[in-house]
């Protein structure tokens, strides 16, 4: 009989406005085992895992740990119970080094003085230990993505963390990084401890959990061995119906070339270029995928295309039309849209309703203005319109952007980019952390956009996306274009991955084949 | 005489040299105490009104201090040994007091910032104009007077006369015969620099500073260190206070920080929160300070010569914010090519 190391009772969080964000929610998880919780955004997860860490308080419920009641008063608390949370945005501090980053809270002294090499040896032992392979002495802010996350977890284990709670901790890493994450956490497992898993991906949780329990609209609807369900039973329990994963599509018709760019360099403010000499096109009827890890020069490919950055070598044009030196307007009116992958910056004014996102881009036009005056009741039918044939859910278009989910924050965004007859439009992670009913329809509204002579480009991090929406593959790497797929059906992930960490590099002329005239 | 010639005879003087030691002081304190509020993610805009208030604090305690120890005897009739005594309690009791008033002003700015959440900017300005006022109403209360607190009887801090140094021409000229209060200003930028790098709560005011969620994340109490961060703050501040009216000078005026607690937060800006930059930064405007104040023996119009340092300010940051800039572009345009 396995040991119940954790228990969440019965507990219901209600939001100071109103929003029930955990009802009669109970959590159970065994000591030594790898539990994944899982559920839609919005559906509790943060919420319940930010109870039990005591960022939270909660009106009713209870938490049993290791047999006895506890209620902890903040973080401090919780892991002084063994409790860690290594969080989604990493809680580190860039310019310390990795030492300093871990004993954070808990320096160790010596005459007064804190102890650098002390706070080196520890760091170094837990990481012997737990077979974490960081160097102590590096700083923060020079280490890659999956070097950061083994510091917080160190951060845990030697502040005694026995549970351990991930929050979505694949959602950054490349595969590989992945599968050396899953080597560490089930080695940590073989040593006692007990995770908490939290992702949106199927197959990790199916490789990597013993149970699972499935939250929704911030309920508890399912609890499983992860052994005796199946992918298609996990989703049917998130969402309440069958989610197609497949996207639905018929094979592309490219025809003329939209979107020309040319050795395209662009150079960071430390004089690193992020972009390095690249050259390809995209067509109209066609998605062109662009994979590879972040920071790779995906973003500055997007924000350069659109405006947002300049560059400083190559040319970009669209329909024939130089872009050089355009504004952000000008470079619309040719018919670019741009779904940014930072919603909260570029997509989306927060504070702002519905309606004045959607109207963010065309204001201005004649066929919403009356003289000096907005023509209210045309911007209201269209914004309506919109509403509905997006599938955006709140209450009024009048809502601020800021009480929407971020599915629907999204959506906001898509309809506005997606219902101005676009030429061309670059989605960049256009379904990041956003729910499986929301990123469907977003996917579904790509192709589409297509079918009716779209050129598409399409910036995901999302391996699964770029491969199931793309019809021809770019894979980015180090600044470069490492390979060009003219056929995304018959490319796999584990293909895509070793060009992704530039294992292989096709040639020259193989790459050359993207830049069509 | 040219006016060049002129200006270059003025400069290159031992005097003068000692003069930017002298003037460089108070704002070396300042840009301390604002670079203990930046560490820990405050702006600390008060600067000039702790600092100002400080000064005043220091001049009154310490004039009530000697005051009362000499028991209403005037200094001149009294036993010197009685004088002497109580120019030191009148001592000791201005730099605690001013220091403390310094502290105070900005605990009062941090408990605005950081336990009622207002802006701090919008509060450290609104602490400068009170305290500019202020000090003004406390002096009148206190000495009769609103401009300067001439009736009095304040005390001054020791000058230090080095052994050895002193005798040997110019560098005894320069370094020797100082203010206690200077010497103290350019120990306190290693204790600073110790305090920031060496110490766990150095590392804790660092952490808040840039991801204060991180911090707290790890049970580090934010708001404490905000406000232990902002009473070193006040510290520095107060010692710049106590610099400005019982060193050099030996009274209060109104509105004697003139910028100077301004001056001290671009020095820190321009030295990028490193005790060690900053304290160059620092020096660099007493320069141009101590420069504006020769200056004014020649025929050029006096309200030109006071604004040099200021201007020298903003020339500063400017040039600062060019060079920056520039360094990026050079950096892309080495790449583009």
């Amino acid at each position: 009989m396995p040991e119940e190391i954790l228990l969440m009772d019965k507990i219901t969080k209600v939001y100071p406005n109103g929003f029930v964000a955990n009802k009669d929610v109970t959590f159970s998880i065994n000591k030594g085992e790898i539990h994944a919780l899982m559920g839609e955004n919005g559906a509790g997860k943060s919420t319940l895992m930010k109870i039990l860490f005591g960022i939270e308080p909660f009106e009713e419920g209870r938490i049993v740990l290791k047999g006895k009641e506890v209620r902890f008063n903040g973080p401090l608390d919780a892991i002084a119970n063994g409790v860690g949370m290594v969080h989604q945005h990493f809680m580190l501090v860039p310019s310390l080094t990795v030492a300093e980053n871990v004993v954070l809270g808990m320096e160790p002294k010596k005459g007064g003085m804190f102890d650098f090499e002390e706070a080196v040896r520890l760091t170094e032992e837990a990481c012997n230990k737990y077979n974490l392979k960081v160097d102590a002495r590096a700083k923060v802010e020079d280490l890659p993505v999956g070097f950061k996350q083994k510091v917080e977890i160190v951060k845990a284990l030697v502040r005694g963390a026995e549970i351990l709670i991930l929050d979505e901790p694949t959602a950054v890493l490349t595969p590989q990084e992945t599968a050396e994450l899953f080597v560490e956490l089930k080695h940590l497992k073989e040593q006692g401890h007990t995770i908490v898993f939290i992702s949106h991906k199927l197959h990790e949780i199916k490789e990597l959990c013993d149970r699972i329990t499935i939250l929704r609209l911030g309920k508890s609807v399912g609890k499983a061995n992860i052994a005796d369900v199946t992918e298609a039973d996990i989703s049917r329990m998130m969402v309440g119906r069958d989610v197609v994963l497949k996207v639905e599509k018929t094979p592309a018709k490219p025809q003329e070339t939209v979107l020309k760019v040319r050795d395209l360099r662009i150079v960071a403010d430390t004089g690193k270029p992020i972009v390095n000499d690249i050259s390809f096109s995209v067509r109209k009827g066609e998605i062109l995928g662009m994979a590879g890890v972040e920071g790779n020069g995906q973003s500055q490919i997007s924000e350069a295309i659109t405006g947002l950055l300049s560059y400083q070598q190559g040319s970009i044009s669209v329909n024939g039309v130089d872009l050089k030196g355009k504004k952000i307007r000008e470079i619309r009116e040719l018919g670019v849209s741009h779904v940014s992958e930072d919603r909260n910056t570029y997509g989306a004014a927060l504070v702002s309703s519905v309606k004045d996102n959607i109207l963010s881009d065309r204001y201005y036009k004649k066929e919403y203005n009356k003289g000096l005056l907005f023509d209210d009741k045309k911007i209201n039918e269209m914004t309506d319109d919109l509403i509905k044939e997006f599938l955006i859910k709140c209450d009024d278009r009048d809502d601020q952007v800021k009480m929407l989910s971020g599915g629907n924050v999204q959506k906001v965004v898509v309809a506005r980019e997606f219902s101005n007859k676009p030429a061309l439009v670059i989605a960049n992670q256009p379904t990041r952390g956003i729910d499986v009913g929301a990123t469907e329809f977003i996917r579904k509204r790509l192709v589409e956009l297509r079918d009716e002579g779209t050129a598409v480009l399409l910036i995901s991090a999302d391996l699964n996306e770029v491969l199931e929406l793309s019809d021809s593959l770019i894979v980015m790497n180090e600044g470069k274009i490492a390979a060009y797929l003219p056929d995304a059906s018959v490319i796999t992930d584990m293909i895509l991955g070793e060009y992704m960490l530039g294992v292989k590099t096709q040639t020259p002329e193989e790459i050359a084949r993207v830049a069509y005239d | 005489m040219s006016l060049l010639s002129q200006i270059f005879d003025l400069l290159l003087t031992p005097a003068f040299a000692a003069s930017v030691l002298r003037i460089t002081t108070p704002i070396l304190f300042a840009a301390l105490g604002g670079l203990m509020a930046r560490r820990c993610g405050i702006m600390n805009l008060a600067l000039e009104g702790s600092m100002l208030t400080a000064s005043l604090f220091a001049v009154i305690a310490s004039a009530f201090a000697k005051k009362a120890v000499l028991g209403g005897v005037s200094a001149a009739q009294a036993d010197p040994a009685l004088v002497s005594k109580a120019t030191t309690v009148g001592i000791i009791a201005g730099f605690i007091v001013g220091t403390l008033a310094g502290i105070a002003i900005c605990m009062f700015l941090a408990y605005m910032a950081v336990g009622l959440r207002a802006d701090a900017y919008l509060a450290g300005l609104a602490i400068n104009t009170m305290a500019t006022g202020g000090t003004v109403f406390i002096l009148y209360m206190a000495a009769g007077e609103k401009g300067i607190s001439s009736s009095l009887d304040s005390c001054s801090m020791p000058f230090i006369n080095i052994p050895g140094l002193k005798d040997i021409p110019v560098l005894g000229e320069i370094f020797s015969g100082q203010n206690l209060m200077t010497y103290f200003a350019w120990i306190c930028v290693a204790v600073v620099y110790f305090i920031i790098f060496k110490t766990a709560t150095g590392l804790r005011i660092r952490a808040v500073g840039e991801n204060p969620n991180a911090a707290e994340s790890v049970g580090v109490n934010v708001k404490k260190v905000q406000y232990q961060a902002m009473a070193l703050s006040g510290l520095f501040c107060g010692f710049g206070g106590v610099s400005l009216s019982m060193s050099y000078v030996q009274f209060f005026s109104r509105g004697m920080t003139a910028g100077k607690g301004f001056i001290g937060m671009s020095a820190m800006n321009l030295g990028n929160a490193s005790p060690v930059g900053t304290a160059i930064a620092a020096f660099l405007f007493g320069f141009f300070d101590a420069m504006g104040n020769v200056m004014q023996s020649l025929a050029i119009p006096v309200q030109f010569v006071q604004a040099i340092p200021y201007v020298a300010t903003l020339v500063g940051l400017v040039v600062f914010a060019i060079a920056s800039d520039n360094k990026v572009k050079k950096l892309k345009a080495k790449q583009g090519k």
